[in-house]
């Protein structure tokens, strides 16, 4: 080590503006991807009892004498809610658990980015969820012998990418608005769990439900997302589907925009209330 | 020699005192937890919406294949199936969540193992809340199919002894099985705090809730005859239905007796199997340090 080396007082260079923004993302996504290589239960918990809880569905359409594309539906549904869960609980949930575990004081304090936070856990939450939704998808799929007719990938692979962005930019919207909430937020969460499946189709094509009701139930991005997923996958998707591809996903796109927008604005919003009205540091319990 | 404490105990009458104790308390807390964080009207919504919309999903799904053949005999099969499942997820929900809760939310697990309760008696108060709020659910879900979708429901014929002897013994068996749950739950992180959710959610497909056991494959159908809730279901939808349950014929070799040993001989194994889970998941709790443990990651 030469003499010149710096002396070990000297100040530690520090990131700022948007290589700050960078290492907070990544600094919060990086407990949520490797906390969950060090609890190797999930693979039990998420995805096997995820399989069987499926495959319950998959067995009521055999049941009943379903067409064998519906089992695929329930396949890619079933996927599918591993994203859906992890929005409610690891996202719209998280700055009121962080809150209780006193988190959330500190990472208000901290010289960083509340959006970069709440993207670290995105994307973290997006990797680890893609795991155990591949999985399910994989092993359903093979068990079941679903049978894939993939028009296009690229746009197969957009829409998924365009739902998880406007599902999680929901999630970090909500999650602002969750800050306010004491043990309401937990019971919120569980609340939008069985009613979301059925506005949102995980289980049958939401044109089912009607035409107004699946309007409705297209501000939760997933509605259209499996839509224009299903229509992609299956031969049957277009004809049983709600609206066409292309609309589908321009409406995701503007959801996608919006979402992201308002969370920026409502997290400086809540912020600033929660601040003002001392609940940072509020548990309500 | 110093007395040991009454929850350590070996005189039964102390130790059942203790437990009662114990169980009394927790359903006392478990209620104010579970009800009074908002207003009696929504609080009574959020109960119905729930299992509501679980409903929904199977009557849609029949609904959209069948056309909307309510009256055939495998809708109220499913129907009733479905609606008494809520119990499931409910109890072992109930119980195996206040291990987390107490854990990680409250943070209060260390002074209630400190305390002189009897733990898995606690766990058990700790479900009634989530029972009673099930049993809302289970009446709502009832009421809407026989009002709405034509579930046949009459009071004159329902075997009212039959069933609530199984409704009682059901809920038993849940509780135990949440029993063990809760000792698990003393070991794993915090985000799967719907372990009790999720084991309801596999089940589903084992105990011919929502289908006979007959569209299983054939290597799968042991499992479902090894669960009690396979047992359960049945004698609760003869009870209600008597000669339709009888028409599907997954148990119809068996008497309403034979069921009801079952049940009862499968309960008590499911009690011993929560008392050795206790033990181990205890004692590996204490030995890795994990009852203070926080995973909010």
């Amino acid at each position: 080590m030469s003499s010149e080396a710096r002396p070990f007082f000297a100040p530690v260079p520090k990131a700022s503006g948007w290589r700050l923004f960078l290492k907070t993302v990544v600094a919060r996504a990086y407990p949520r991807v490797i906390g969950q290589q060090r609890e190797r239960s999930w693979l039990f918990f998420d995805v096997f009892l995820s399989i069987l809880a499926v495959s319950a569905y998959v067995f009521v359409y055999r049941a009943i004498g379903a067409p064998e594309e519906y089992v695929g539906f329930v396949v890619v549904g079933g996927a599918m809610t591993a994203f859906w869960l992890n929005v409610l609980w690891s996202m719209s949930s998280q700055l009121y658990w962080e809150k209780e575990s006193g988190n959330l004081a500190l990472y208000i304090m901290a010289p960083n980015s509340m959006m970069a936070i709440l993207l670290g856990m995105a994307v973290g939450g997006i990797v680890a969820t893609a795991l155990r939704a591949a999985a399910i998808l994989l092993v359903g799929s093979l068990i079941f012998h679903v049978q894939y007719a993939v028009g296009s990938l690229p746009a197969l692979a957009a829409v998924f990418l365009l739902t998880l962005a406007a599902l999680y930019g929901l999630g970090m919207m909500s999650a602002s608005l969750f800050l306010l909430w004491g043990r309401e937020a937990w019971h919120l969460a569980n609340l939008a769990q069985e009613p979301i499946y059925l506005l949102s189709g995980f289980y049958f094509p939401v044109k089912n439900l009607g035409f107004w009701v699946a309007v409705a139930a297209s501000i939760i991005p997933l509605t259209l997302g499996l839509d224009a997923m299903r229509q992609l996958l299956f031969p049957s998707g277009a004809a049983l589907g709600f609206l066409t591809v292309p609309v589908e996903v321009a409406v995701l796109a503007v959801l996608c925009v919006l979402f992201l927008v308002a969370a920026r604005w409502l997290l400086g919003y809540m912020e600033r209330m929660a601040i003002r009205e001392g609940r940072l540091l509020e548990s309500r319990r | 020699m110093s007395t040991p404490p009454i929850y350590q105990s070996t005189n039964l009458p102390k130790t059942l005192s203790a437990a009662w104790r114990s169980f009394r308390i927790a359903t006392w807390l478990g209620w104010q937890i579970e009800s009074n964080w908002t207003d009696p009207i929504l609080f009574a919504i959020y109960s119905m919406l729930k299992p509501l919309a679980s409903a929904a999903i199977l009557v849609v799904m029949y609904g959209v294949i069948t056309n909307g053949q309510f009256e055939n005999p495998i809708f109220p099969y499913i129907y009733l199936g479905n609606a008494f499942y809520i119990y499931v997820g409910a109890v072992m929900t109930g119980v195996s969540w206040a291990v987390i809760d107490d854990r990680e939310h409250y943070r209060t697990l260390k002074y209630i193992y400190v305390a002189p309760i009897r733990l898995p008696a606690y766990w058990l108060g700790r479900g009634v809340a989530r029972f009673l709020t099930g049993s809302f659910a289970v009446l709502i879900t009832l009421a809407a199919g026989v009002l709405f979708l034509h579930v046949p429901f009459h009071p004159a014929r329902v075997d009212w002894p039959l069933f609530l002897l199984s409704l009682m013994l059901g809920v038993v068996m849940l509780a135990l099985m949440g029993l063990v749950l809760a000792s698990i739950s003393l070991m794993i992180a915090h985000h799967f705090f719907l372990i009790g959710e999720a084991v309801a959610g596999a089940l589903y497909l084992l105990s011919g809730a929502i289908f006979p056991l007959e569209v299983l494959p054939p290597w799968l159908r042991p499992l479902g005859f090894a669960m009690p809730i396979t047992y359960w279901l049945e004698l609760l939808r003869r009870s209600l239905l008597g000669d339709l349950a009888r028409g599907f014929p997954t148990l119809s070799g068996f008497s309403n007796g034979q069921l009801l040993g079952i049940l009862a001989g499968l309960s008590v194994l499911f009690g011993l199997l929560a008392a050795v889970t206790y033990r181990l998941c205890d004692h590996q709790a204490r030995e890795k340090g994990l009852i203070d443990q926080t995973t909010n990651y």
